[in-house]
């Protein structure tokens, strides 16, 4: 079991979209009506082709319930869901530029490796560290970094998928049932 | 003719094409430099662009463009056509101005569900995003009002994003498509194609939804319940289901509610309709739905309109809902059991499993409430009310036509004082409130059914935002009948600011021209009624005259609109018509007496 199973916040939200122009568009304007602020948000490439995916984190303050409802019936949303609850594995990776003399080199590079984290760049007063993890180790590694100034922080926003061998978008290719509304007579 | 697969055709022509394919006869809209090339087309000779490419050949379509005075009575009027024909309605608008034109009209299909096609110019591909002379981004602009849209940047693209456009318009729950084209796009030449079927990976609309399991509950809910009610919607209109609903609640021994949008999908003078519930519904209803022990809502959302304060809304009830977009299904109410899908497949299988069950005391308890409380009697008085003018006009055509409305009292008046015993025969505005309506819907309606008779209740305030489309009317003699229902006001925001503001009555007057006159001005027949006794008379002027009218009926200024559930209220708290010692039977009383 993740030891940050119990750290997850109540929406993270993942979906299979269409790649195409004004898809994030159509998913902002429902979220914005509804009032949800996007704490994070990552998209990419999924393993279909024309299909992305994306991570959302929502704030949890009203029930999503609702707005996953209203983006399921976009055209361009092949599949959304709450995975708030579910046990997934939810990782996001962060870049810090932090500021790093001779001196401070070799603690910074020390604290780096408790963390797992790579120095991706060394400049004569200044280091990147590229660190991938869950957010709340990202943060700790944000804090102890911060006695030796930050110069610039950039993290992806969480991406999430289900543990196990369950396929978090089950997307049915099958044949589709032939749609034919009833024939416009009007009669009681 | 259809074209062949793979035939040269310039971008206007395809879209022409896909109306030949999805059987589209009517366009309502406006020209504007970006949508010429669809003008072009509409004529034989033009193809949309000049000199004629090569290998190109000039088509007529049999389609008629109805060209109006303003793109927002196109949307309304396709919107109009759609609700009686069932087909979805086509407007047309040019780039910038004309698209956000459209907007209010595709709001208003969107918020009831109307399957509408909006085909817009946009200015040419090079201009897009840089402030080019009539440029609106109109696809960003109607994303919350549309249930999808699409720029076309490919003349290859044109008959897919219009096949997609009639197919999302149309099934599921229906809703208004916008598909922006811009002017170089449809000059284009490309090869025509149409599939056999539209396979979309993000949309399956589904007719049979229904889960044995949510069936079966349901069945058993209605077989317990001993003080049901039916509430009947817009989707048991849309969905053709007007005899499985009569069989629902015939079988079942169930009185039925409509809501606003419903009436008409329930026969009006039937021993088991019982009206409308909510703001202005009846007051039994709303004391019937907070007594009852189930709800059946069928093709419903359980609008605030409906529902009032909503934790106060039928404590007492079980819920079935009957509903096909699943997004509906618990976002205003929990239903004990959900029959997702297409209402009339749902009601054809849940009557399967009904069977009659006596009620006699809640239909006793129905008829005693009916008896005690007036909420739709005329007071007996020598002024014109506006509920007797309405009445009049139900007494003179006996329901036989098509009542369109604007929105506010008279909206609510046609509801209460008319019986919609044609089906489908009732075309308002209802989630959106879209004031003007009756204009444009009217047009709608009439060319959707050219041997019916159309009257329009309109109010004075709503008249005035589209009254333009007279010179429309004039122009095709469309013989519509107009109701003017002229108090002098806004009357229901005056009635808000009399209970709701301490009659501060502030920028409600208004001061209306002489609409004899302006009629006349239009070249169509105007008359007036001042008096109670020219009411009758010029209702049947109006109905004995081939072409359009406008009557002026000039009732009382400050009648409200009971009963009344205020702002924020729960239905128990309805307010009922103030009973009037002078009241008679109502004149179609015994129209309503229940039966059963």
């Amino acid at each position: 079991m993740s030891n940050g199973a119990s750290r997850i916040r109540p929406h993270t939200i993942i979906a299979l979209v269409e790649d195409r122009p004004g898809v994030l568009n159509r998913i902002a304007s429902k979220w914005r009506q509804r009032g949800f602020n996007i704490e994070s948000l990552a998209v990419g490439h999924s393993e279909k082709p024309g299909l992305s995916r994306m991570t959302f984190v929502v704030d949890a303050d009203t029930n999503a319930e609702q707005v996953v409802k209203q983006l399921d019936k976009l055209i361009d949303v092949v599949d959304i869901r709450d995975v708030s609850h579910e046990d997934i594995v939810a990782r996001e990776m962060a870049m810090i530029k932090v500021k790093a003399d001779r001196q401070h080199r070799s603690q910074i590079i020390d604290i780096a490796e408790v963390f797992k984290a790579e120095v991706v760049d060394v400049a004569p007063d200044s280091m990147i560290i590229e660190a991938t993890g869950e957010e709340h180790m990202i943060d700790n590694l944000v804090e102890l970094l911060q006695d030796y100034e930050i110069i610039e922080l950039v993290r992806t926003g969480r991406v999430a998928m289900i543990r196990g061998s369950e396929v978090s978008h089950p997307h049915d290719e099958g044949e589709e049932e032939h749609y034919e509304r009833a024939p416009g007579v009007h009669t009681w | 003719m259809k074209a062949e697969h793979g035939t040269l055709l310039t971008g206007a022509q395809m879209v022409m094409e896909s109306y030949l394919q999805e059987g589209v006869e009517v366009i309502f809209g406006v020209p504007g430099g970006a949508n010429l090339p669809l003008y072009d087309v509409l004529e034989a000779g033009g193809v949309g662009i000049s000199p004629l490419p090569e290998g190109i050949e000039a088509k007529e379509y049999p389609v008629k463009h109805y060209l109006v005075k303003h793109e927002q009575c196109a949307a309304h009027a396709a919107d109009a056509y759609s609700r009686v024909t069932g087909k979805a309605g086509v407007c047309y608008g040019t780039s910038g101005p004309g698209a956000t034109n459209l907007v209010t009209g595709i709001a208003n299909a969107f918020m009831d569900s109307v399957p509408l096609v909006a085909v817009t110019g946009q200015v040419i591909s090079p201009l897009i995003g840089r402030d080019g002379f009539q440029e609106a981004d109109i696809q960003g602009i109607t994303i919350p009002i549309t249930k999808h849209n699409e720029l076309v940047r490919d003349v290859n693209e044109i008959p897919r994003a219009m096949q997609e456009a009639f197919y999302i318009a149309t099934t599921g729950r229906p809703g208004p498509v916008l598909v922006d084209i811009p002017r170089d796009v449809l000059q284009q030449v490309g090869k025509w194609y149409w599939k056999d079927k539209v396979q979309l990976r993000g949309y399956r609309p589904s007719l049979n939804g229904t889960d044995p399991n949510e069936l079966a509950k349901a069945a058993e809910l209605i077989e317990q319940s001993e003080r049901p009610v039916i509430i009947s919607g817009h989707g048991v209109i849309l969905s053709n289901a007007y005899a499985e609903m009569r069989e629902l609640a015939e079988k079942a021994n169930i009185p039925v509610i409509t809501t606003l949008l419903g009436i008409s999908g329930f026969p009006g003078t039937h021993p088991l309709y019982l009206g409308m519930p909510g703001m202005h519904g009846m007051y039994w209803n709303n004391r019937a739905i907070n007594e009852a022990d189930l709800l059946i809502g069928v093709g419903m959302r359980f609008d605030d309109r409906v529902t009032g304060r909503l934790k106060d809304f039928a404590p007492k009830a079980k819920i079935i809902h009957l509903e096909i977009d699943p997004a509906e299904i618990g976002k205003n109410v929990r239903p004990a059991a959900a029959l997702q899908g297409d209402v009339k497949g749902s009601l054809l299988e849940l009557n399967q499993l009904v069977r009659r069950k006596e009620r006699g005391p809640w239909f006793k308890w129905l008829d005693d409430m009916r008896s005690n409380h007036p909420s739709i009697v005329i007071r007996d008085t020598n002024e014109v009310l506006p509920q007797y003018v309405i009445q009049s006009v139900y007494e003179a055509t006996q329901g036989d036509c098509y009542v369109v409305t604007g929105v506010g009292q008279h909206q609510m008046w046609a509801a209460q004082y008319f019986w919609y015993d044609k089906p489908n025969s009732f075309i308002t505005s209802g989630g959106l409130g879209t004031m003007g309506f009756e204009v444009p819907a009217a047009m709608g309606a009439q060319v959707a059914a050219p041997n019916d008779t159309v009257w329009s209740f309109c109010g004075d305030g709503g008249f005035m935002m589209t009254l333009q489309e007279l010179a429309t009317i004039a122009e095709y003699d469309w013989p519509i009948k107009f109701a003017i229902i002229n108090n002098g006001n806004l009357g229901m925001v005056r009635q808000w600011q009399e209970l709701f503001y301490k009659n501060n009555t502030v920028a409600t007057p208004l001061k209306n021209p002489d609409f004899v006159k302006l009629a006349e001005a239009f070249g169509i027949l105007g008359l007036r009624a001042e008096r109670k006794e020219d009411v009758v008379p010029v209702i049947e002027t109006a109905m004995s005259h081939k072409g359009p009218v406008v009557c002026d009926f000039q009732v009382t200024y400050d009648e409200n609109c009971y009963p009344m559930v205020p702002p924020g209220a729960s239905l128990d708290e309805t307010i009922d018509q103030p009973r009037y010692e002078t009241a008679p039977p109502a004149v179609s009383r015994e129209k309503v007496a229940v039966g059963r």
